[in-house]
């Protein structure tokens, strides 16, 4: 499913350096991380999830799309309560990627109304998980403030 | 419109809301139905449809309502539409009779929610082995609730009302602006005594209440409880049949619209409760044959504060981007140009899931029947009901006073 070499699970030697899964299958990884969508060909609808057909026109042809890695948050909630194991706070925000809403977190940023609000401008960046028995780590994504 | 199309409520009842220890949902559920049917002047003979809805149970409550109440082998639905169950119920008995196979049918909605904590959010589950493993349409390794956003409901809400506020260049106080909605519910609930939470509430108590997600503390938050509430629907050419006294009490359904979100750029990523209200409202008042202008009294789905402010746009109680202006117009509050919520709303009366959207409609028929007592809205005589569901699924009953 992904490309990301979980066969080897010898990389204990120096140098290797460990493999990595993403968090979900629409962040791609390597030296220029970025989501991925599915664009119906018919109609140009995209989606992040696995598609049967297109809601918008009922298409089943999709092709996979770079989505714009910077944004401007349209909406955000700062969770301070939320299902045991979920660490809290924690900034939620639907973003605008040029045109392409994506929903994630906002991080590297103080998670109070006073540093967050809407129309300001976040870029998507990466983060660890958490590694697993075999040493593989998952990659999460999440969206920074830019500095202007 | 025939008599035989015309569609009126003969009896409705709502359990109070709160906590039930001593009941269960079958406890609930008859003292609903039994209310109703008293209040129709009717018995279990006379119905020909049951249509019951239930959503955190363990299925066929319809079958298990029957049992304490009348099994009289007549057909049972039992329906799940999210926290627009209530209302799918009784739109359910509503096209039985419409269709012309039963004259009389029979609604219910119950729900056992006390205690139950929050609602939505998934949790992260740990996998049996120890190594990533890709699952669901996502192919997502570890739990994505707080990774990835928030499911829980508090949260989805908070982000459709700061949304709206973005899109119409709010510039005030947004957390200020949505606790003084949620004041005015809790003002409002104090003169329902079957409302789960009764007490006034200061503007520094929500603002300084356990925050949940802001901007919305807990009093902003609809309160889980127990509940259940019921109606009997008859039609016109039924009713013709009947004393005068239950064709003087019937309420005439005048609009029973059921809508799910048709699919905008969006609404996968944050759901869209907006369109699939508004395409609701538009049929409901077509439907009608009234405007928003013509209504009395609202009770519309209040599941958080932040919701409240962008329905009053939805429903078009508002000019397009003037719902913070209809607020701080007074409008809304119970002696304003159009009262909303003045059952005090899920905030304050509860929101026991699927039997929200009967109650709202019991709550709009004591007004027009004049029934309302202490908290009636003085010659109301046509209301608007509304309810959604996350997923989604919205329900909008217009409901009129009888001409007899
Ligand atoms: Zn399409």
């Amino acid at each position: 499913m992904t490309s990301t070499g979980t066969t080897d699970t010898d990389t204990t030697s120096a140098g290797t350096p460990p493999s990595q899964v993403p968090l979900v299958d629409y962040l791609v990884l390597g030296d220029d991380p970025h989501l991925l969508a599915s664009e119906c060909t018919a109609c140009g609808a995209r989606y992040f999830d696995r598609r049967n057909a297109c809601a918008s026109c009922f298409a089943t042809e999709f092709t996979k799309v770079r989505i714009a890695s910077e944004g401007t948050v349209r909406a955000f909630t700062i969770v301070a309560f939320a299902a045991p194991g979920v660490p809290v706070p924690f900034v939620s925000a639907v973003i605008d990627c040029d045109g392409t809403s994506v929903r994630g977190n906002l991080i590297n940023v103080e998670p109070d109304p006073d540093h967050v609000h809407t129309g300001m401008r976040v870029r998507l960046t990466t983060y660890l998980l958490g590694t697993d028995d075999a040493g593989t780590e998952a990659i999460g994504f999440g969206f920074e403030p830019v500095e202007n | 419109m025939s008599a035989s199309d015309e569609i009126w409520i003969l009896g409705i009842h709502m359990t109070k809301f709160g906590k039930h220890f001593d009941k269960d949902l079958v406890d609930l559920g008859s003292e609903a139905i039994l209310g109703a049917l008293a209040d129709a002047g009717v018995t279990m003979a006379d119905i020909g449809i049951l249509a019951a809805g239930n959503l955190m149970g363990s299925g066929g409550i319809g079958q298990q309502l029957q049992k304490q109440v009348g099994q009289t082998g007549i057909p049972v639905y039992n329906v799940s539409n999210a926290c627009a169950t209530g209302a799918t119920a009784l739109r359910t008995a509503i096209m039985a009779v419409k269709a012309g196979e039963v004259d009389m049918g029979l609604a219910v909605g119950v729900e056992k929610l006390a205690g139950a904590g929050l609602l939505g959010g998934g949790g992260s589950k740990k996998s049996d082995d120890n190594t990533w493993e890709p699952k669901g349409r996502y192919g997502a390794v570890a739990s994505t609730d707080g990774r990835i956003g928030t499911d829980t409901m508090p949260g989805v809400f908070a982000q459709v009302g700061m949304e709206y506020l973005h899109n119409h260049a709010y510039g005030g106080a947004e957390f200020e602006l949505f606790a003084r909605i949620s004041q005015k519910n809790h003002s409002h609930s104090t003169l329902n005594p079957l409302a789960a939470y009764t007490k006034e509430m200061s503007l520094e108590q929500i603002m300084g209440d356990i925050m949940i997600a802001y901007p919305n503390t807990r009093p902003m938050c609809s309160a889980n409880c127990d509940g259940a509430s019921a109606a009997v629907v008859v039609n016109g050419e039924k009713l013709k049949t009947l004393s005068l006294e239950q064709q003087r009490r019937a309420i005439k359904i005048s609009a029973s619209v059921l809508t799910t979100d048709p699919y905008q750029e969006a609404c996968q990523v944050l759901p869209d409760v907006n369109t699939l209200t508004r395409n609701a409202a538009k049929q409901a008042y077509e439907q009608a044959g009234i405007g928003p202008d013509d209504l009395d009294l609202v009770e519309l789905h209040d599941c958080f504060a932040t919701a409240e402010l962008v329905h009053y746009d939805n429903l078009m109680l508002c000019d397009e981007g003037g719902a913070v202006d209809f607020f701080e117009s007074g409008a809304p509050w119970r002696d304003g140009r159009l009262p909303v919520n003045v059952s005090g709303g899920l905030q304050s009366k509860g929101h026991p899931i699927s039997a929200t959207g009967i109650a709202n409609i019991w709550e709009v028929c004591q007004h027009v029947r004049g029934e309302g007592g202490p908290r009636q809205i003085e010659g109301a005589k046509v209301g608007l009901a509304h309810v959604i569901g996350l997923g989604s699924a919205c329900g909008i009953h217009v409901l009129e006073k009888s001409a007899a």
